[in-house]
């Protein structure tokens, strides 16, 4: 009697097809192991990595998590190399907890590919967003898209104090508190009263008494003089906070929203670069045959990911189960080569498919 | 065909218990020797005690194994992943309070909300080269709390014990606990966020949604919480 394919041998032979496309289009094959040092991964991604990754203790080798995604290890891999531009695709299986939805699988497969050192931005962008969904097309999926890159630009271009900005740029990847930021920065909530207690006092430095832990006086006398420089900066301006706004809400076809983010471009000329670059994007992609006037972009999108992505990112959804992950994602994230590389930096875009989550909406042919 | 329930094994967090099932005419005591962690039930039919430690009750009801157990609502929110589909709080005990709370070290004149504890992390981690180490047990209440508080830049260190000794012994840089009075911290020169707390527990009475019942034990069940007024 014939027993039907197991799932998970059916989803591996998806997987290799899609990669075996890859190799076909000249990227060379990768691999890695399951079994990964935790530290390098917790210190990239802190805790949200280890809130969604199994980690696990080595008597040996200390902490191991069990492979989260392929990025890291491909980055370290690429870097150790000669540096020359490369492409790789991989297949395996990743393993991530799923407390928030316990229907969704903890281990799953995931494929890739990855670009790295395409001396122009734009093309490899496109190159990459271009595969994925030629690869993808047979399903109907959604396309979304964004940049991180325009919102790093957005913080950069604002004028107002360097620390306020740092600390803007540090939380453009969580929303709520970005925002919440912005309002403090532009006086719209109330300062909290130990704040202003603290302000209100001559306090310049611990009072004499029991200094413990790591953080030194120096540290928190530092910090101090920080916030009562910060006290004596006038609020944000209300013109900043609309184009934070402005910025924020562009969601529209590619086209329209780079007139648009050109529009807003005038009162914030920091962003014309990236504006620049994006244009650039869409003329490749459309060089590539893809429908750019079509196409949605969002510059809110990719934000709630981890922050790695800081420049384009994509994304495709299933219209018909709205109740799947996305199949498809990736992004650039020149950023992570250069805190890996310790000083060297490589252009790098990529993305991974589920190849689950394509047998599930039909197969490829 | 017996109802299980399961109290805590040893401790003032027992005695409590004891005392507030007899206040409701339901007889809970020991059997054996001081050492036997074995019990009996008066008062009631059909229900059988289990001793076990606080901190296991919450997995025995997830699991099934017993009926209704009194523990901390702090144990069940930390080690059940989406505890209210798995157990049912019947009544709050009125005892163990106790609020789960983030502590710095009180010579931190410039941190006292979850904001400023944000700031110093990342100045931390730009000067010292390492995410800020806060030391807990409740690793997924914290980490919850954290995020919505809008903090990076940290990382949850194990602690199972003697947390607010940590700081002191430079393994952490702040603590996430549970405390009464704040007499321990205060003692090792901690204070408090000026934030509402990760989590007020009490002791609980809790009823497990898994556990399997006869049509006998449902009668038993019913009467147990009538009897108990919850």
């Amino acid at each position: 009697m014939a027993q039907d394919i197991p799932y998970k041998s059916r989803v591996r032979i998806e997987a290799e097809a899609i990669c075996d496309g890859f190799v076909a289009d000249g990227a060379a094959r990768f691999e890695t192991d399951i079994l990964l040092p935790a530290e390098v991964l917790l210190d990239l991604y802190g805790e949200d990595i280890r809130a969604r990754a199994y980690v696990t203790t080595d008597p040996e080798r200390g902490e191991m998590m069990l492979r989260p995604d392929f990025t890291v290890p491909v980055v370290q891999y690429h870097m150790a190399g000669d540096g020359l531009p490369a492409s790789y695709t991989y297949f395996g299986e990743v393993f991530r907890k799923q407390e928030d939805h316990p229907d969704r699988r903890s281990e799953y497969m995931q494929v890739g590919y990855e670009e790295f050192g395409g001396a122009n931005a734009a093309v490899s962008d496109a190159d990459v967003f271009g595969r994925f969904s030629e690869v993808l097309a047979p399903l109907g999926l959604r396309a979304a898209t964004g940049d991180i890159g325009i919102l790093i630009a957005m913080v950069q271009g604002l004028s107002t104090t360097d620390d306020r900005r740092a600390a803007l740029m540090r939380h453009i990847w969580r929303p709520s508190r970005f925002t919440a930021l912005v309002k403090r920065f532009a006086g719209l909530t109330p300062m909290p009263p130990s704040r202003a207690a603290l302000l209100a006092s001559d306090t310049t430095a611990p009072e004499p008494g029991v200094m413990i832990g790591l953080r030194s006086e120096r540290e928190i006398a530092t910090r101090l003089d920080a916030l009562r420089a910060d006290a004596a900066e006038p609020p944000m301006s209300a013109e900043m906070v609309e184009l934070i706004a402005a910025v924020l809400s562009v969601s529209e076809t590619c086209p329209n929203a780079l007139e648009h983010l050109r529009d807003i471009g005038v009162d914030l000329p920091g962003l014309l670069p990236t504006l620049d670059r994006f244009e650039a994007r869409c003329d490749a992609m459309a060089k590539r045959g893809i429908d750019v006037e079509a196409l949605p972009f969002e510059a809110s999108y990719g934000r709630t990911s981890m922050e790695y992505y800081d420049g384009f990112v994509f994304g495709f959804y299933s219209e018909t189960r709205p109740d799947l992950p996305p199949v498809a994602t990736g992004g650039r994230y020149d950023a992570l080569t250069r805190r890996l590389g310790q000083g060297r930096e490589i252009p790098a875009v990529g993305g991974v498919i589920r190849p689950d989550l394509v047998l599930e909406l039909g197969g490829l042919p | 065909m017996t109802i299980k329930l399961g109290v805590p094994s040893k401790g003032r967090l027992m005695e409590k218990t004891f005392d507030w099932f007899g206040a409701r005419g339901v007889t809970l005591s020991r059997t054996g020797s001081e050492r036997e962690y074995a019990g009996t039930v008066g008062g009631v039919d059909g229900v059988d005690l289990v001793l076990l430690s606080a901190g296991e009750i919450p997995r025995e009801l997830a699991a099934g194994r017993i009926h209704l157990g009194v523990t901390g609502n702090d144990l069940i929110q930390e080690k059940l992943v989406q505890w209210d589909q798995k157990v049912e709080p019947l009544a709050p005990l009125g005892f163990g309070h106790a609020n789960l709370i983030v502590a710095v070290p009180q010579c931190w004149v410039d941190v006292d909300t979850l904001d400023d504890l944000d700031g110093a992390a990342a100045a931390f981690r730009a000067r010292h080269g390492f995410r800020m180490r806060i030391a807990t047990k409740y690793h997924r209440l914290v980490r919850d709390y954290l995020r919505r508080g809008g903090v990076a830049d940290y990382q949850l260190v194990d602690s199972q014990g003697a947390t607010e000794g940590t700081v002191k012994n430079l393994t952490a840089e702040a603590i996430a606990d549970i405390t009464t009075t704040g007499e321990t911290l205060r003692a090792n020169h901690l204070k408090i966020l000026d934030e509402p707390p990760v989590l007020e527990s009490q002791a609980t009475l809790f009823r497990s949604r898994l556990a399997h019942k006869t049509d006998e034990d449902r009668v038993i069940l019913r009467a147990l919480i009538e009897r108990l007024e919850v």
